[in-house]
């Protein structure tokens, strides 16, 4: 067991590196000046130059992707002997020359952003999603069933982009339940903070809960017919204890794996969540990122939340091994 | 007297069926594929003979008609629902007075001729992938499965913004003029980019399981050629599976196709597509309802009768199934 997670660690770790070395690649290696990109329209020779130097164009590309992972893992330092020299600490992620500021303090600030959005929405909809789908199993067949069936069907064809919108002119425009989307950081206004948070989470919440509540009801009824939970009823057991303790448990490990993902692929950014309500999450960064192709930024948070990516995967695999006894034989 | 002892031929003769006469039956006599059937082709319809309309209407989607506007409250269209009059059937679009209707007709053009070819292009590369991967195993299996693990890794939305103003960089120094001519392929090369791995996961599945069946040993025995095994033998096995995926996935691309534009990164103004409609409408939602009901509700039951019509396809392609 011990040798299975030092390979899924060393395969996520060599994953990552070529993920980087790809996001850097691209932008690097393709005919497009990344100086210009860099420098945007309001662009001088002066400006260019500098660009042009610190970003070290006139390297190989392999050399300045070298330099680009020594500085994850040892920090380096930009216009070395110049006045405007900026030392970046490990992990270093590059420098931005749009915002002048460096990446990993960029990607620290919207970071608080995309967690809380992440964490809140995901308590929320796996709370409702779990719940709608063990009533739709044990009531099955009733009008109960039927109604959140209809609500998971509709909430797994509707869009962010969309639903956002309409309970944004609902909860927040019309009946002014909620606050305007955005954020301030919970230890300096908890209520607030819920306030503007509640409308990104209801709207995710309602999303994606939907795939969960489908889950949930198709794999406890799938368990239901198994011979185990006729035997646990010959037993004697109560209705109660087989249907958490045995129909539950055996249903929950894809629901698991489906939640880890989501999860982490909503860690590296809400990009669209964030979009739509304007929040300064990690998201949100990239998006702007993307607009003002600001190539060490988009670098920095595209791999971020490849980062998170990868690590969702592995979580998700080790406790698949505790939940499945089969995978732990195998 | 005499005893009849021939028995009653029955009414009609039993007939084999094909599991392709059977799926088709099972879809006939369902409701849902029905109904849903109905509503993909009316929005495929409606986008198929959107330059009728135009002729009909003598507008033009990208006609600016500004008598429509109520210029002292900001240019908002005049009259109930956004605008909504004989002449203009789904209201006009604030600030500019073009005509909803229109832009909506020619926006699912847009939306699905995109979604539809990267659907082809993502089944083409995964089921090639996955008939490789599957049949041949070993190294090359392992180089592929990496490779979806690769590709899965990337966020994938995030890397589509990223990378579109590099691509589209890159085709226009190929010599493609600047603006649609170049995004839409980048657009249909990103989506099927982040596509094809679920294909190609579950047509590699199938083969596996297939590769060492009777009748693949039969045709090997005789001499057959590895293609001949995968492209003729294996893969007519694998219609319905592929089906499936295909029309699964055909819901997926189309909002992914919206998101990118709502982006951003997608279809370029002035053409009409009904993520850019999304996108234009934000600034209005609450004073012009209408015009984000109209593209966001048609998306919404678009992708709705697709993933039933999904949903019912497999169930009438499931052998196991019995309703």
């Amino acid at each position: 067991m011990f040798r299975y997670l030092v390979r899924r660690i060393v395969g996520g770790v060599l994953v990552l590196g070529i993920v980087s070395a790809v996001v850097f690649g691209l932008f690097f290696v393709l005919p497009a000046d990344p100086a210009r990109l860099a420098c945007g329209k309001s662009c001088t020779p002066e400006l260019m130059a500098q660009i042009r130097h610190s970003l070290e164009i006139d390297q190989p590309v392999q050399v300045q992707y070298a330099r680009f992972i020594k500085g994850i893992f040892k920090g380096r330092t930009y216009l070395k002997g110049t006045e405007a020299e900026i030392q970046c600490a490990a992990p270093c992620l590059g420098y931005s020359f749009r915002t002048n500021e460096l990446v990993t303090d960029l990607l620290k600030d919207r970071a608080p952003a995309t967690l809380s959005i992440a964490f809140g929405a995901s308590i929320l909809w796996l709370l409702i999603g779990l719940a709608s789908g063990i009533i739709s199993a044990l009531k099955r067949g009733t009008w109960i069933d039927k109604a959140s069936q209809g609500v998971a069907l509709a909430g797994a064809s509707l869009q962010i982009y969309f639903v956002g919108l309409i309970l944004q002119f609902i909860l927040v425009d019309k009946l002014q339940w909620l606050h305007s989307p955005g954020y301030v950081s919970p230890f300096d206004d908890p209520k607030e903070w819920a306030m503007e948070m509640a409308l990104p989470w209801l709207t995710l919440a309602f999303l994606l809960s939907a795939i969960y509540a489908r889950l949930t009801r198709a794999g406890m009824l799938e368990v239901m017919s198994e011979d185990y939970i006729r035997t646990a009823r010959a037993k004697g057991l109560s209705s109660r204890r087989i249907n958490f303790k045995h129909v539950l448990r055996g249903a929950i490990t894809p629901i698991v794996t489906v939640f880890g993902l989501d999860l982490g692929s909503l860690l590296g950014g809400a990009v669209i969540t964030e979009y739509v309500f304007n929040i300064p999450g990690l998201g949100r960064l990239a998006t702007d990122a993307v607009s003002t192709v600001d190539l060490p930024v988009i670098i920095g948070t595209v791999l971020l939340a490849a980062v998170f990516i990868v690590v969702a995967n592995l979580i998700v695999d080790f406790v698949y091994m505790f939940l499945d006894p089969k995978v732990r034989l195998s | 007297m005499s005893i009849d002892i021939s028995v009653a031929a029955p009414a009609t003769s039993v007939e084999g069926r094909s599991p392709a006469q059977l799926a088709w039956s099972r879809i006939k006599s369902d409701r849902t594929a029905w109904v849903s059937g109905v509503v993909v082709l009316f929005f495929v319809l409606l986008g198929a003979i959107s330059p009728i309309f135009q002729r009909i209407m003598h507008l033009s989607p990208d006609q600016f008609s500004p008598e429509t506007l109520d210029e002292n409250m900001g240019a908002m269209p005049i009259g109930p629902f956004g605008g909504m009059s004989t002449a203009h059937w789904l209201g006009v679009e604030p600030r500019t007075g073009r005509d909803v209707f229109l832009r909506f007709v020619f926006g699912a053009r847009t939306s699905l001729s995109i979604a539809l070819i990267a659907t082809i292009v993502a089944t083409i590369i995964g089921v090639l992938i996955g008939l490789l991967s599957g049949f041949f195993g070993g190294k090359i299996d392992q180089f592929f499965s990496r490779l979806m693990e690769i590709v899965l890794a990337f966020p994938s939305i995030l890397f589509a913004l990223a990378i579109t103003p590099v691509l589209e960089s890159v085709l226009q120094d190929a010599g493609l003029p600047i603006g649609n001519p170049t995004r839409i392929p980048v657009m249909i090369f990103v989506i099927a980019t982040f596509g094809w791995p679920y294909i190609a996961r579950i047509v590699r599945g199938q083969v596996i399981s297939m590769r060492e069946r009777e009748f693949v040993d039969a045709a090997r025995a005789l001499g057959a050629s590895r293609a001949h095994l995968v492209f003729k033998q294996i893969l007519p096995n694998l219609w319905a599976p592929i089906l499936v995926t295909v029309a699964l996935n055909i819901p997926t691309f189309i909002t992914t196709e919206a998101a990118l534009t709502f982006l951003g990164a997608g279809v370029i103004e002035p053409t009409s597509d009904w993520g850019a409609m999304l996108l234009a409408s934000v600034p209005f939602y609450s004073v012009d309802p209408m015009y984000t009901a109209i593209p966001g509700f048609a998306l919404f039951f678009l992708v709705l009768a697709f993933n039933l019509f999904g949903d019912s396809v497999r169930d009438a392609l499931d052998p196991k199934s019995s309703r």
